[in-house]
């Protein structure tokens, strides 16, 4: 069969998509000021952070002055933990969400009606711009839940008009049996899912070239151009890059048009900064940096100056499909030590909390992170202490089935546990090297 | 009486048996008894010897994890039966064998046998009153 990559009518909502940039950054700048007077009047962090650096809303003049504000990080969600950053009562919050936090516990967002809308609009106009329309039907095999790309990615989806099959994560073979009797056209889920479908199809006798299916909305893990290409040459398919994170929003931060050059930055909804992450003074447009997303129309809990971690540049050159709004580079590394394996989000902090939870004191331990059949492994490798030793096989299984479970709880995945001998993880300077990571994408 | 037996972690790879042996063949500790318990990753290494707080001092210094548990030792005559008799004797009483490994000296002598016991000072109660030999 072959494909139709032909693209439909502009769909409406994308029309802010192409704003020109004078225009553009007033919008910026009339909503960065509503929503920092939001955010002072409600939010005591906030309010605080203002006051020191004697700052009022006021003294905001041009959307360049969003540099004068303060950052928010991880850490400010995890210490206000579960709603010290919602800036709307709870009889207006009609949703939350919450991805991992780097311990315990994890960060939680809010959203209101409006929120919610907004959500579903940019979801919108990151389907539309690889080409999604009414018609389509739609493959949700992001995880449906707590975490934001199954329910983002499913409203955006219902709100174009088009046919959404909520099948959330897992359960591969019957992926493969609705992809073809429902006659699936677009599927949402993480790149190294979408090559392990592929990978199994082909076992099961379904080749995705002969599907209809003709986008694919990859998102939720950094993936690379050599996974583009073995992807679309496997299937016959366009993979479009998605981006976004829970606590600016979820999926639909930014989104890939057919150019593929780069996720285009919803920028009228989401402020874009690239800050050295060790100065934290801005960077020019182009040059690689820490990615900065302020929300602008966020009610439940603005975001302002949040620090993604991720590692990235603006890219200044304009997009070949007209849109003004800047791209981001693909993004390879963080500037911090967070991990993503399938999709979810792990500290390696996270693991330690859940490890002294089990045994009081903390063990030696060592995070090994592969990739096998295009699936991420996840590997813990623990050293067994004298505290921890029992003298019988069913109590030593009895241990790693405790510590899997505590790690289960706290960061949802599953890892393969192993108990190691004392002193066997390898110290460098004294300090154990806590990840190894052997994912070649 | 009841023995302190020495459990070794093992990791289940060539060598990580030696290790711990030969460290207690230059300090000159002698193994009386062992045994073996291993799965797919790992083992446990379940040694009596005569002096296990310098043994257990001498391993951990050298980096194993190591865990004491007081066991039962046992002389049953080296017949048929021997071993049944011991578990007769302890059969109503609600005392779970935890493992058990023995070894005999020569053929038609006695033979040794080590218990862990949930209820190790109860197991050496009952088998003393019922005559066993216990070491």
């Amino acid at each position: 069969m072959s494909k139709n990559h032909e693209m439909p009518p502009l769909h409406p909502a994308s029309a802010v998509d192409f704003l020109p940039v004078a225009q553009l950054r007033d919008v910026q700048f009339n909503r960065l000021l509503s929503m920092v007077q939001r955010a002072f009047d409600r939010v005591a962090l906030f309010r605080k952070r203002m006051d020191e650096r004697k700052l009022k809303p006021a003294d905001l003049h041009t959307i360049d002055d969003i540099v004068k504000l303060p950052f928010t990080t991880k850490t400010d969600l995890r210490d206000t933990y579960p709603f010290g950053l919602a800036a709307s009562p709870l009889q207006e919050i009609v949703r939350f969400h919450a991805s991992s936090g780097t311990t315990g516990k994890p960060i939680v967002v809010a959203y209101t009606k409006e929120d919610l809308d907004d959500w579903s609009r940019a979801m919108v106009r990151s389907l539309a711009a690889c080409g999604v329309h009414s018609g389509d039907i739609v493959q949700n095999a992001y995880g449906y839940g707590l975490f934001t790309g199954g329910l983002g990615a499913h409203y955006g989806a219902e709100a174009l008009g088009a046919s959404v099959i909520p099948i959330s994560g897992g359960n591969t073979d019957r992926q493969i049996m609705i992809l073809k009797d429902f006659g699936v056209t677009v599927i949402c889920c993480t790149p190294s899912y979408f090559l392990h479908l592929i990978d199994r199809g082909a076992e099961l006798g379904v080749d995705m070239k002969e599907l209809p299916l003709r986008i694919g909305v990859f998102g939720a893990e950094p993936w690379t151009e050599d996974m583009r290409e073995r992807i679309e040459a496997g299937s016959g398919i366009k993979a479009y890059d998605i981006y976004g994170l829970s606590e600016i929003v979820g999926p639909g931060v930014a989104m890939e048009c057919v150019h593929q050059a780069g996720p285009h930055i919803f920028e009228d909804m989401f402020y874009p900064e690239v800050i050295d992450p060790t100065t934290l003074e801005p960077l020019p447009d182009g040059t690689e940096g820490e990615l900065v997303l302020t929300t602008l129309c966020k009610r439940a809990m603005p975001m302002i100056r949040y620090r993604t971690r991720d590692i990235t540049a603006l890219e200044p050159a304009k997009c070949a499909c007209g849109r003004t709004l800047r791209r981001i580079r693909r993004i390879g590394r963080r500037s911090d030590d967070m991990l993503i394996i399938r999709g979810v989000n792990l500290f390696p902090s996270q693991i330690e909390a859940a490890l002294l939870k089990v045994e009081g004191t903390l063990p030696h331990y060592q995070i090994v992170v592969d990739r096998q059949k295009d699936l991420d492994t996840l590997e813990v490798q623990v050293e067994v202490t004298t505290e921890a030793l029992s003298d019988t096989v069913s109590g030593l299984e009895q241990l790693k089935s405790r510590l899997a479970h505590s790690i289960e709880s706290i960061t949802g995945l599953r890892p393969a546990l192993k108990l190691v001998a004392p002193r066997t993880i390898q110290r460098s300077e004294g300090k154990a090297k806590r990840v190894i990571d052997k994912r070649i994408l | 009486m009841k023995w302190k037996q020495l459990s070794v972690f093992l990791e289940n790879k060539p060598g990580a048996l030696s290790e711990p042996c030969r460290l207690l063949a230059k300090a000159d500790i002698n193994i009386q008894t062992f045994s073996l318990a291993d799965t797919r990753e790992f083992g446990i290494l379940r040694l009596v010897v005569e002096d296990s707080d310098k043994a257990r001092r001498l391993l951990q210094r050298n980096g194993f994890a190591v865990k004491i548990t007081k066991v039962v030792v046992l002389e049953v005559p080296d017949r048929p039966g021997g071993l049944a008799g011991i578990l007769d004797a302890l059969e109503g009483s609600g005392i779970n064998v935890k493992y058990a490994y023995g070894f005999t000296t020569k053929p038609g002598n006695k033979g040794v046998l080590v218990f862990c016991f949930d209820d190790p000072d109860s197991a050496v109660e009952i088998l003393k009153k019922k005559g066993f030999d216990v070491l």
